[in-house]
């Protein structure tokens, strides 16, 4: 796994300092059918490649990020914070 | 009036480096807009402080106040004085989306000083203390907890963390600071 995270607010950080949420997902609608929900809840693609995440900075700033990486190679492209680009 | 006492009395331990708990500690955390001028002036008139750029501290006189995270600022002084600052702060920033709560009795501050300080604390945390600089406010992971640091004057180091994990933090700070652990020769 990745192991040095550019926190947009703290800068470069080792992994032990986050918590991995999981995978950036659209969130189905409240009234959705329950198969949807189940899918959104449950299950996961595990690719080999590029990845987004939502991990939580849970040793610094605290701050929900979206971690985009590349499962392969441990690279990663990109960390923004959640909230960036929301009403 | 309750006698305040805080989590560890002051216990302290002396080995290759120094590890004190700090007694009572003014803490109070100030959340809000942080480039608002409005929040500036407030805490200014309150500390003395400039609100700190990204990740640093400002000092002034007994107050200190240090970036916590985007929208978050700790504010630290002396423990009589916190709840007052918290009623200055309320008043000045009424009608502002912020919010200062006296967080002192909720947390535990500790003091590690000594030439060879920083080894200590490398032991426990994921941080480059050679790139650490004299300003700088660090929140990492104190072995298997959440510990906000810095710099508090030459050889010296402090470090808060929740006052529920008081005990274990010294004990982790303890352990790492036995004679014959030191890291580096000289
Ligand atoms: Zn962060």
């Amino acid at each position: 796994m990745a192991s040095l995270i550019p926190c947009p607010h703290c800068g470069p950080r080792p992994k032990e300092e986050f918590t991995v949420r999981g995978a950036v997902l659209p969130r189905p609608a409240a009234d959705a059918p329950v198969e949807e929900w189940q899918a959104h809840v449950y299950l996961r693609e595990n690719p080999r490649g590029d990845y987004a995440e939502h991990w939580h900075h849970s040793g610094g700033c605290r701050r929900w990020l979206v971690v985009k990486r590349n499962t392969a190679t441990h690279a990663v492209h990109s960390v923004t914070d959640a909230a960036e680009g929301r009403p | 009036m309750s006698n305040a006492v805080s989590a560890l009395a002051g216990r302290s331990y002396s080995g290759f480096s120094t590890v004190r708990e700090a007694g009572l500690v003014g803490m109070v955390t100030l959340r809000g807009d942080l480039e608002s001028p409005e929040l500036a002036v407030a805490v200014l008139a309150a500390t003395g402080c400039a609100v700190p750029a990204q990740r640093r501290r400002t000092v002034a006189g007994d107050w200190s106040v240090c970036w916590m995270s985007p929208d978050e600022l700790l504010l630290v002084g002396p423990y009589a004085s916190a709840p007052g600052l918290v009623d200055q702060l309320t008043a000045a920033l009424a009608g502002q989306h912020a919010l200062a709560v006296d967080v002192s009795d909720a947390r535990a501050s500790f003091r590690v000083s000594g030439p060879k300080a920083a080894e200590v604390l490398m032991k426990l945390c994921p941080v480059d203390f050679s790139a650490l600089e004299a300003d700088e406010v660090r929140r990492t992971r104190l072995a298997q907890i959440a510990a906000a640091l810095w710099t508090s004057g030459p050889e010296e180091y402090s470090l808060v963390c929740f006052r529920s994990v008081a005990s274990y933090a010294f004990g982790v700070l303890e352990n790492a600071a036995r004679p014959g652990s030191e890291l580096f020769s000289g």
